[in-house]
């Protein structure tokens, strides 16, 4: 058994664990971290691939921006923990199989569909010249509207956020 | 030459010990030349009593850390409350392994770099460590279950969060010139010099964003003047408030780790790393660069203690309106300059 293989089993093992432990835990604080640790082992499997740039990005902005602003807001509403509830007759009897039978399906699609080679390190495109390379020129158009459509919703929160002030003007 | 497996790791693991022992001996003494600066520029001595100058300070500091009584509040939510220092000190800590300190040397004809990895994406990687770092203040804040420092944590994360933006706009800067995210082809790319004399250092085309990154640093480490996540006079101490003995020398650690780490960075992009005169007989050579890089980290502790010593804190406010007003306009306003003449 090769170093890389183990290696990508312990990532995908943490990754599967913080996905169940998320949705096991209680308290959302909990839950909060779980999912940290599943973006952590994420970079970990695209490091295996050699998308070194992918995988930094993955740390910073997820497990360090996003799920921070997550765990800020958990604490601001000190969320206490889940109520718990005996769960709805539908989930079990439709739910769990239902689950069950779209992972086989969708298992039996994939490894009908590819051959069951693994992808050799850097056979993606990983370097960050070659990413720069994609973003800013092969698909300027999209990256550059995708900007807008962020701008927008930066617009929309800035005007939701702020409450309409009858006394404008000096408040300090 | 492709080191063979085993010597590969057998040499990591060794260097691993050697950086991790040197950098907490380095924040040992971190500790001890604030107390003894910040004491002179007082008008006091500082630690005087243990050893001469008071140098064995930072041992019989860390042997009362330990026999301290370790005290865990009642009402507090335990696992995270013990997670949240070794959060913050394992990142810390980690940050220093994609730091290169110097060339490389030959040893038993292997080519062993100064440093524990080379990666090609090593700023990054600090950057990404350095973000996930913000989780042990956050939670420690939140999970001692008191007023003080569940505010301190929150002013941590808020602030370490704005304050990233600025951080790595004014990075790009150097980026730019270089071309490169790995730090060694970041100090290569500063050797040499301007019209033969002055150091191809980036300090000098990006003074500007060394400014910034400087700024940033600062509220990054929770250092005066942007110490607001501890402010004493209205946090008690913040986010550590409730914690005692080994759990808190941990925050204390991480917090003089970080330090150092944001010192090595900017020796790192701004002042040539290892780049220095070299002379003398070959082994001198190959260590002088060691020496160079020394001695410009100390220089940036130096200026962290002196700032320290000099400054008043901000208030909360002033904190974020100089991140988000100022900063971080600065920095693309720099950005795009740069870009501009590199263009050129």
């Amino acid at each position: 058994m090769n170093f890389h293989l183990i290696l990508f089993l312990a990532f995908g093992a943490v990754c599967v664990g913080g996905a169940i432990n998320l949705l096991a835990q209680r308290h959302p604080i909990n839950s909060a971290l779980s999912l940290i640790a599943v973006m952590a082992a994420l970079a970990g499997e695209y490091l295996l691939l050699g998308a070194e740039f992918v995988a930094a990005v993955q740390v910073i902005v997820y497990a360090g921006a996003i799920m921070v602003l997550f765990v800020f807001v958990i604490m601001l509403l000190n969320a206490g923990e889940e109520e718990e509830t005996k769960g709805s007759r539908v989930a079990v009897l439709f739910g769990v199989p239902g689950m069950l039978i779209g992972g086989v399906l969708m298992a039996w699609v994939v490894l009908r569909q590819s051959g069951t080679e693994a992808v050799p390190i850097g056979a993606l495109p990983g370097h960050p010249a070659d990413i720069a390379q994609l973003l800013f020129h092969d698909f300027l158009l999209p990256f550059e509207v995708t900007s807008i459509l962020i701008l927008i919703a930066i617009m929309g929160a800035v005007v939701l956020a702020s409450k309409p002030e009858p006394m404008a003007g000096k408040v300090h | 030459m492709i080191l063979p497996p085993l010597i590969f790791v057998i040499a990591s693991v060794i260097k691993s010990l050697i950086i991790l022992f040197v950098l907490l001996t380095a924040v040992a003494y971190t500790v001890w030349l604030e107390r003894k600066v910040v004491g002179h520029m007082q008008n006091r001595w500082g630690p005087t009593r243990v050893g001469p100058f008071g140098l064995l300070q930072p041992a019989a500091d860390g042997l009362k850390f330990l026999f301290k009584e370790d005290l865990t509040p009642p009402h507090v939510y335990k696992p995270l409350f013990l997670a949240a220092p070794m959060i913050a000190v394992i990142f810390a800590l980690t940050s220093i392994s994609v730091i290169p300190f110097g060339n490389s040397i030959s040893i038993f004809g292997y080519d062993i770099p100064f440093q524990i990895t080379d990666v090609n994406i090593g700023l990054l990687m600090i950057l990404g460590i350095t973000s996930m770092g913000v989780y042990g203040v956050a939670l420690a804040g939140w999970s001692s279950n008191n007023k003080y420092s569940l505010l301190g944590g929150l002013r941590a994360s808020a602030q370490m969060v704005s304050y990233e933006i600025a951080l790595g706009l004014s990075l790009v800067g150097v980026l730019i010139l270089s071309g490169s995210f790995s730090l060694r082809t970041i100090v290569d790319a500063q050797g040499g010099h301007f019209w033969g004399f002055i150091p191809r250092w980036n300090i000098i085309p990006q003074f500007v964003g060394f400014f910034i990154y400087l700024m940033a640093a600062y509220a990054e480490t929770n250092r005066i003047p942007f110490d607001l996540p501890e402010a004493e006079t209205e946090l008690v101490a913040g986010y550590h408030t409730e914690y005692s003995s080994m759990k808190f020398a941990m925050f204390f650690m991480a917090e003089y780790a970080n330090m150092i780490t944001v010192a090595c960075l900017a020796t790192l992009l701004f002042f040539g790393g290892w780049h220095g005169p070299l002379f003398g007989p070959p082994l001198l050579r190959s260590l002088l660069p060691l020496f160079w890089f020394a001695a410009k980290v100390f220089c940036f502790l130096f200026l962290y203690i002196w700032v320290r010593g000099t400054l008043p804190r901000f208030r909360y406010d002033q904190l974020m309106s100089f991140g988000w007003k100022f900063l971080l306009p600065l920095a693309i306003a720099n950005l795009v300059a740069t870009a501009i003449a590199v263009a050129w």
